[in-house]
């Protein structure tokens, strides 16, 4: 769900870029206390693997395809700001080397995908994790993660003009809920996958149980 | 921590090289719903800045798989330096 140039009107990007920005700040702020000799490298090869995985499109219901985006991933692992910055990073690659996400709308995109998507989702989950087990709890982080950032995206266009929001709110929200099962799963698999090969990574610092 | 750094890129790497150019080409839900609801060419002007690698393409390469997986080799290992770069950066300004 990258937003391209055009779609939101100035106010609403610019709005959204201070906004990103400052979350970026503070997130940076609080993981330098916290980045230690694991979590630097980690924060690498997470960043390195999101990116390679937003680029797996999967098929969804009536010739839409959606992609993971791996922001619950990133903050279970590392904490949720060391999560926001690894996928801004994967964020800023993408609009700046791919053309993936429009330059205007960098902000917008950090907004939907690293502090909604990484950092709501990373409490999220601690809410699930109290009523579930550890698979529904990540399951349903990120299901409602993507959600909850197509509901952004949708609320974003309609402010700028762009799409009504009754019109963009039910199309949005509805595809995301299948994409959000396709997160749901990925996450729960590349979990499962560290769990079997490097337990000792689940355990870091920063992360969540 | 470097083991797991470099089998955790290779891993990055080869998802990009084998799974990226089968991937689905149909419109993401985002494209898709500008598609059906009528918003898309909002989208479509002249992008601000140019791309070196627009759509996860390498110019010049004219088989699309191959220059879908080159393009993600690139990308993959951009995005981890920078992911790092920016660890190292904060634990720097901090030690300052």
């Amino acid at each position: 769900m990258h937003i391209p140039d055009g779609f939101l009107n100035a106010k609403t990007w610019v709005t959204l870029a201070v906004v990103s920005g400052f979350a970026v700040g503070v997130a940076s702020r609080i993981a330098s206390k916290k980045a230690g000799e694991k979590q630097i490298p980690l924060m690498g090869v997470m960043a390195a693997f999101i990116f390679a995985a937003q680029m797996l499109n999967f098929p969804v219901a009536g010739g839409t395809s959606g992609h993971f985006m791996g922001g619950v991933l990133a903050s279970i692992l590392l904490g949720p700001s060391m999560g926001l910055l690894v996928m801004t990073a994967v964020l800023v690659v993408q609009c700046f080397v791919f053309q993936d996400g429009g330059l205007t709308a960098l902000g917008a995109n950090i907004f939907n995908m690293g502090i909604i998507g990484a950092v709501l989702g990373y409490y999220l989950y601690l809410i699930f994790r109290k009523v579930g087990s550890r698979t529904i709890a990540v399951f349903a982080a990120s299901l409602v993660s993507i959600v909850l950032a197509a509901v952004a995206c949708s609320v974003e266009l309609a402010i700028s003009g762009t799409v009504p929001l009754k019109v963009a709110l039910p199309a949005m929200a509805g595809v995301h809920v299948l994409i959000g099962i396709g997160e749901g799963l990925i996450t729960i698999a590349a979990l499962g996958f560290l769990g079997k090969t490097r337990p000792d990574l689940l355990e870091i610092p920063g992360g969540a149980k | 921590m470097i083991r797991v750094s470099i089998y955790g890129l290779l891993i990055a790497i080869a998802l990009a090289v084998f799974l990226a150019p089968f991937a689905s080409q149909s419109p993401d839900g985002l494209e898709k719903v500008a598609e059906d609801k009528g918003f898309l060419e909002k989208g479509e002007r002249e992008p601000l800045i140019g791309a070196p690698l627009p759509d996860y393409s390498m110019p010049g390469v004219k088989h699309e798989g191959v220059s879908t997986a080159l393009a993600g080799i690139v990308g993959t290992i951009i995005t981890f330096a920078a992911a790092l770069g920016i660890g190292y950066l904060i634990k720097k300004k901090k030690a300052m």
